[in-house]
């Protein structure tokens, strides 16, 4: 393959490839994403016993699991475009990192409401200062800040450093979480949250999280995109190119 | 369809779950659409503006 990748680090070469790539992550969305939840509702037990027993509302995995993986994981892919930007100073890296912000944000949202639903009817509380939930809050407030930091600078280039530098700072926040409920005793630290282990999983419950999981990351890809799409439109037209003009001409302005 | 909607009792913590999610992932995907029809007009404006001859 004779293709050159760096072309497409160009706001005007990166614009229209998006676009055409944001009707297929819809697709690879909504698929799996209907697949994932019809097997999940109904291809599963209604309640689990074993050491860890469970009722109804422990299909609340198939949601909580995706979210809380996707905000660590769209985190993890944030700051690395940040920090590509900051070595390579190139404007899309940054305009990249800036685009995932809010879509990681709704999803570390989701991962505490659905983890406190989940919470309530097995644990009996909404909430608890567990490691691993207090871990995830603060990666909510660490998304939070980051997109206040980048809108609270006037100057777009000051800002995209300055919020990189946060966004790379915070990655401490990722094997936090990860690992926080790997409490070695009892005694010395308290951790309500369950571990997990993907191996001892029920297979249909696997494959619905699996799946919904998919669905969850192309969906952040599609949103990103979007996201991005909008954002090189304004900086590019602020910035005064002229091929905006071209391109939303072609499009017929759609 | 009862048994469902009622999932064993805990209606309100799965469809309390799941709903949220639905209305924040089906907002953020409106927002957007929104957000990229207003830049648009924008630029449309600003277009139209060059062509006319007008001082920005």
């Amino acid at each position: 393959m004779a293709l050159n990748w760096f072309r497409f680090a160009a706001p005007s070469a990166f614009y229209p490839l998006a676009g055409r790539a944001i009707p297929i992550f819809w697709w690879l969305t909504v698929i799996p994403l209907v697949i994932g939840l019809v097997w999940g509702f109904f291809m599963t037990p209604d309640q689990l016993g074993g050491t860890n027993a469970q009722k109804e509302y422990y299909r609340i995995i198939f949601i909580h699991v995706p979210t809380a993986w996707m905000s660590m994981w769209l985190y993890v892919v944030m700051a690395g475009w940040a920090a590509v930007g900051l070595v390579f100073k190139t404007r899309l890296s940054f305009m990249m990192a800036n685009a995932i912000a809010p879509t990681g944000a709704v999803f570390t949202f989701l991962a505490l409401w659905t983890g406190a639903f989940w919470g309530r009817p097995s644990w009996g509380t909404y909430w608890d200062w567990d490691p691993r939930l207090t871990a995830e809050l603060i990666l909510f407030f660490l998304y939070i800040g980051y997109i206040a930091l980048h809108s609270a600078i006037d100057d777009t280039r000051r800002a995209d450093r300055a919020a990189a530098l946060l966004a790379i700072v915070g990655l401490v926040m990722v094997p936090v979480i990860f690992w926080s409920v790997n409490c070695p005793d009892p005694n010395q630290c308290a951790a309500l949250h369950q571990r997990s282990d993907l191996t001892r999983m029920e297979g249909n419950i696997l494959f619905s999280m699996l799946t919904i999981t998919f669905a969850f990351w192309m969906y952040s890809f599609a949103t990103t995109l979007m996201r991005l799409r909008s954002l090189i439109l304004e900086r590019e037209s602020a910035a005064g190119a002229s091929w905006v003009e071209t391109t939303l001409g072609k499009e017929g302005a759609s | 369809m009862i048994a469902f909607l009622s999932q064993g009792g805990y209606a309100f913590f799965v469809w309390g779950a799941y709903g949220m999610t639905l209305i924040l992932l089906v907002a953020e995907i409106l927002f957007l659409r929104y957000k990229r029809r207003t830049i648009l007009a924008r630029i449309g404006r600003l277009i139209r503006m060059r062509h006319s001859g007008v001082k920005q």
